[in-house]
């Protein structure tokens, strides 16, 4: 199972109160996961990624195993670490003061 | 018993204001959404219990929440309602997808950017909602960038009508410092095809054939900031209002001047009169006096706030022109806050209760149409929108 560690705003609005656990077919990549994420919670659809061209909202950052993975292809392979579900996959809010 | 609903919209969430008809206690519920920005929150006529609320984020976007039961309760309606069988909603966020189909989206327009180029419509947020008067699952959509949705599902999928970006003077429509929004829907309701919009900054739209086409209405508006003060778009309107009994009758609050139209937007002339700065964003109209009219005076369009450190509502009974300050149980001295566009609301007791929001986070009430003021609460988020369900 992969782990996914949601903002607080958005496990609001999906209705969960701990790290999300899904299971992905096929190759563990951002796109995979995240495909599966608004597979499962719907109300999440438009909220990470566009909901027409499918790009990162601007404000978030993808990390994992203390890497920040924002700018790698969203195809690409995610660690192990992830894969295995040994390491959470954290979607971030940019900080922001005030 | 009769009793009113206030529903305030506010940068970090909804909070909604429930109290009998005399209006003296108030039970405050929120916040609904907590930390998201909630533009506007506004019920059906048709069915009270109804409220759709238009709740964004920078970060997470744009969400369409409903609620059926009158605000206890809220759902995402979007793509539809349900729960899986271990209680997570299936709805989702809300799509609005301008329309760029051969058949109603042509031609696909752009507008003008800050730069003088044209820039393509992106859609950032829902600025208000109106529901329809007569079908609880109608409502409309007013976003940014400047367009005009519609649900008939009740939130489910919401479609443009491209007729108002796509009428000929899109093009020339250009953002204002907060945005190229459209913030302003009013619906006739003694014709069922008529509707207004306004768009900051463009200008007022009409519509006689339910929304499919539209025609700009801004015949006498005059600014200074454009470089034909007088053009047929380009204005920045940031309110406009009617009475019920009298819709063809409209006011408008610009970015400077208050204005009249007597022929639903026809032609349009200067009411400001006697106010002290003719600068604002709310205007409102009584309920039960078409003649009776609200504005907030605010110091300058760089200066957003109250002139003279004072918290001054002025009324005019006489539809513009001659104006009074009402100021009791208002702040008189070092008062710097703003009401926004779409933070003041009336309700239709038989006393006429007036409502308005602060960026300081008062809710002020009025219940005897502006001469006594008295907050409702005093440190709210600060305050987006104001709207007010009257309940039988």
């Amino acid at each position: 199972m992969i782990r996914v560690a949601l903002p607080p705003h958005l496990r609001n609005l999906a209705h969960v109160k701990e790290d999300v656990l899904l299971d992905v077919a096929g190759p563990v990549t951002r796109a995979s996961v995240l495909d599966a994420l608004e597979a499962r919670y719907p109300v999440l659809r438009g909220t990470i990624r566009d909901h027409v061209t499918a790009q990162r909202r601007p404000f978030l950052r993808f990390f994992a195993c203390q890497r920040d993975l924002t700018h790698e292809p969203p195809d690409a392979p995610l660690p192990d670490a992830v894969a295995s579900g040994a390491e959470p996959f954290l979607v971030i809010g940019a900080i922001a003061g005030g | 018993m009769s009793g009113v609903r206030v529903l305030v919209g506010t940068r970090k969430g909804a909070f909604i204001l429930t109290a009998d008809g005399k209006r003296e206690r108030w039970n405050v519920s929120g916040p609904h959404f907590a930390g998201w920005e909630i533009y506007h929150v506004k019920g059906s006529l048709a069915d009270p219990n109804r409220l759709y609320a238009s709740q964004s984020s920078g970060w997470f976007g744009q969400v369409i929440q409903r609620s059926c039961d009158g605000g206890k309760t809220w759902e995402t309606p979007g793509g539809g309602m349900g729960k899986t069988p271990d209680g997570m909603p299936t709805g989702e966020s809300n799509k609005f997808v301008y329309d760029a189909t051969p058949e109603t989206g042509k031609p696909l327009t752009t507008h003008q950017w800050y730069d003088g180029t044209q820039h393509p419509w992106e859609f950032k947020r829902v600025w208000h909602l109106e529901p329809s008067l007569t079908d609880p699952d109608t409502a409309y959509a007013g976003v940014e960038d400047a367009g005009l949705f519609r649900t008939t599902d009740g939130g489910k999928t919401w479609q443009e009508l491209p007729g108002l970006r796509g009428h000929g003077t899109g093009p020339k429509w250009q953002p204002g410092a907060g945005g190229m929004c459209l913030h302003t829907i009013l619906l006739d309701p003694t014709n069922s095809r008529r509707m207004y919009v306004a768009i900051s900054a463009a200008g007022a739209f009409r519509s006689d054939d339910g929304g499919t086409s539209w025609k700009p209405i801004n015949r006498g508006l005059r600014s200074q900031y454009i470089p034909d003060p007088n053009a047929e778009v380009g204005h920045c309107v940031h309110r406009i209002a009617l009475n019920r009994s009298r819709p063809n009758v409209l006011f408008m609050q610009k970015h400077w001047d208050v204005m009249r139209s007597d022929d639903a937007g026809d032609s349009w002339h200067e009411v400001s009169g006697n106010l002290p700065t003719d600068f604002g964003f709310v205007i409102d109209v009584h309920a039960h006096e078409p003649d009776t009219i609200y504005v907030v005076p605010i110091k300058s369009d760089s200066e957003h706030y109250v002139p003279d450190a004072k918290l001054r509502v002025f009324r005019s009974r006489t539809g513009g022109n001659e104006w009074e300050a009402l100021t009791k149980g208002l702040p008189q001295r070092d008062c710097y806050v703003n009401v926004l566009r779409d933070a003041m609301a009336i309700d239709s007791l038989d006393k006429c209760g007036v409502y308005f929001g602060t960026t300081g986070g008062q809710v002020y009430l009025s219940p005897d149409s502006g001469d006594n003021w008295t907050p409702i609460v005093r440190d709210l988020p600060a305050v987006l929108s104001v709207e007010v369900q009257t309940l039988k």
